[in-house]
């Protein structure tokens, strides 16, 4: 290659060069541009938004410092709403990833019907959460929703799951966790078929039970997976939306409204843009420092 | 099905028996085969419960769309319809537009997800074969946005979105996600990995970049942007916070935000007609989905194991 570029003229090498610029511009700019404006920009104008009071509607955003994060940090309901965050995020997450390694443990026993369960489990992920959450909703009807057989065969009586306010943030969990379990079981899968078959054979050898076997040898051998799972749901429960709209509406009262849902409300339905937008910054913080969390365990995995 | 299943019995103990466990513990091989086989009927009938509790849900959904709303407000739950009516269907279509709602869908899928590819396939093509100053920080700062969450964007893309004039317009849906870093990467990494031999071959016969783009690298990499396309119809056609916020016209609304509406008028007052509507929203996905889901499955794991790396 440099031999080549060494034996042309340095002119022609240049004019070919400043060509190679110019296509490069027009194929990648406008890529870039977007990028640039519409994942950029808004972290940066959000943060500005955060420090300021406004709705929509008068000519300029008013500058009031941080009044907007002492508001929501002093306030009880805004405690609330990011305490049902981190219910959202620690039960989807934590159920999600217990079920899917276990339902990916199933799968890889490369039983009759496997192939067929995959698919079936692994579909919910391809389907609009809105339309997932109306389903849901007829399931959760407690007079001729499907969830009664449940309650019918205990004799307890069905409750109102999502106008319930003890029942409706468990039924969006169950939904939320419904929909994405089997991305977590196709991903662990996945990693369980790229481990070292001799690794597993030595641990059939050494007499290990195929439980001792799972927990001791294959568990850890997927901790990579785990973690990169931990990290990429979290950010994914966080931004919960949908199934949280079409469901309950971040009701009833405030019984399910997570942080994702706050932002949204504040925002789009009280025009009190400066708060939404310092909601959105708090969100930004936290998922920033999971990234980073993400980025410190990449660190340390290289330099082993 | 017996036959298969002993056969199969038979081969794994051939294979099980030459290692030491099998040679010093002969007296354990029955109840070891046993439990095996115990084992194996266990791990099927798991398979048939998991199944079931992802199918039933679904089920459901047809079957509530079809039946009448006698059959539907009865309890205990009829499994089977007696009869199907297309009743449910009609009144979605009565009290939403849902002609329109598929419209607006399918136009924001359609044009989406093709400027998606397309804006993907240059963008990949540049950073895998053009020069550029600073090529390396750009194709960072492109994969940075990875890591920006989508939800704190809404409220400046929003705005943003107003100062062009592009509110309620098919524009403004489609416009702040139509740059896919996502797609971008993985295609570069596919064009990288194409033979370079092919190139030079051509690039002696004195093709330029347009050409060595359509007539090599695309041809030789359909399943890699066949991935990419099916990623972004299926992000377009689900879609649900953006086109909610951006939109404010019903005559605007795309299938999901639709649903939205249909529960707000009439759903739950009736649950056929809302089944009715989001079986409209379900079956084009499920359909691609079947078609598709070697490509679909591929690149949704790939990316969630070439992140993890």
């Amino acid at each position: 290659m440099t031999a080549e570029l060494a034996t042309r003229p340095g002119v022609r090498r240049r004019r070919r060069s400043w060509k190679g610029y110019g296509l490069f511009a027009l194929f990648a700019f406008p890529n870039i541009a977007i990028i640039l404006v519409f994942a950029y920009w808004p972290i940066l104008e959000n943060f500005y938004l955060s420090l300021t009071s406004w709705d929509f509607i008068s000519p300029q955003p008013f500058f009031i410092g941080l009044s907007n994060f002492e508001a929501l940090l002093t306030s009880a309901d805004f405690m609330q709403v990011l305490a049902t965050s981190l219910i959202w995020v620690v039960v989807v997450v934590g159920v999600s990833l217990i079920a899917g390694v276990l339902l990916a443990a199933i799968f890889s026993m490369k039983l009759p019907g496997t192939t067929v369960t995959t698919s079936i489990v692994f579909a919910p992920h391809v389907i609009s959460g809105a339309a997932i959450a109306a389903v849901w909703l007829f399931i959760f009807d407690p007079k001729y929703g499907l969830s009664r057989i449940v309650f019918d065969a205990v004799g307890a009586q069905a409750p109102a799951w999502t106008t319930d306010a003890k029942w409706a943030l468990p039924a969006l969990l169950i939904v939320s966790i419904w929909k994405g379990v089997g991305f977590v079981a196709i991903v662990y899968l996945a990693a369980m078929q790229g481990l070292p078959a001799d690794v597993l054979e030595a641990a059939k050898l050494d007499g290990a039970g195929r439980f001792h076997s799972f927990t001791k040898v294959v568990l850890p051998l997927l901790s990579p997976t785990t973690f990169f799972l931990v990290i990429t749901q979290t950010i994914g429960a966080f931004q919960a939306f949908d199934i949280i709209a079409v469901m309950t509406g971040g009701g009833p009262a405030s019984a399910t409204t997570t942080l994702s849902w706050f932002i949204y409300d504040q925002a789009f339905q009280r025009s009190n843009v400066g708060y939404s937008a310092a909601a959105g910054t708090i969100m930004f913080a936290i998922l920033m420092a999971i990234t980073a969390l993400q980025f410190a365990f990449i660190e340390k995995k290289v330099h082993y | 099905m017996s036959n298969l299943v002993a056969t199969r019995q038979a081969t794994g103990h051939t294979v099980e028996e030459p290692t030491t466990e099998a040679i010093t513990e002969p007296a354990k091989m029955p109840r070891r085969r046993g439990k095996a086989l115990a084992r194996k009927w266990w791990g099927i009938l798991l398979l048939i419960a998991v199944s079931l509790a992802f199918i039933i849900p679904l089920y459901v959904l047809v079957t509530t769309s079809f039946k009448s709303n006698g059959e539907i407000y009865t309890w205990p739950f009829k499994w089977l319809p007696s009869e199907l009516t297309f009743e449910n269907m009609a009144r979605a279509w009565q009290i939403a537009p849902f002609g329109k709602f598929l419209t607006n869908s399918v136009i924001v899928t359609v044009i989406g997800a093709v400027s998606k590819v397309a804006l993907a396939v240059f963008a990949a093509y540049a950073f895998a074969f053009l020069p550029f100053p600073g090529k390396k920080f750009l194709f960072l700062l492109m994969l940075g946005a990875l890591m920006v969450p989508g939800h704190v964007t809404l409220l400046v893309n929003y705005i943003t979105i107003g100062n062009m004039g592009l509110i309620n317009t098919y524009a403004g849906i489609i416009l702040p996600g139509v740059a896919s870093a996502f797609g971008t990467f993985l295609l570069r990494q596919h064009f990288l990995a194409l033979p370079s031999e092919i190139f030079e071959a051509a690039e002696m016969d004195g093709a330029g970049n347009f050409r060595k783009l359509f007539s090599f690298v695309l041809p030789m990499s359909i399943p890699a942007i066949a991935t990419v396309a099916l990623i972004a119809v299926i992000d377009e056609w689900n879609n649900f916070v953006w086109p909610l916020i951006i939109t404010n016209s019903v005559n605007m609304r795309t299938l999901p935000i639709g649903l939205m509406y249909l529960k707000a008028n009439d759903g739950i007052t009736s649950w056929g007609v809302l089944m009715s509507g989001t079986l409209v929203v379900v079956v084009p996905m499920l359909l691609v989905f079947l078609f598709a889901q070697r490509f679909i499955v591929s690149g949704l794991t790939g990316a969630a194991a070439g992140g993890g790396k």
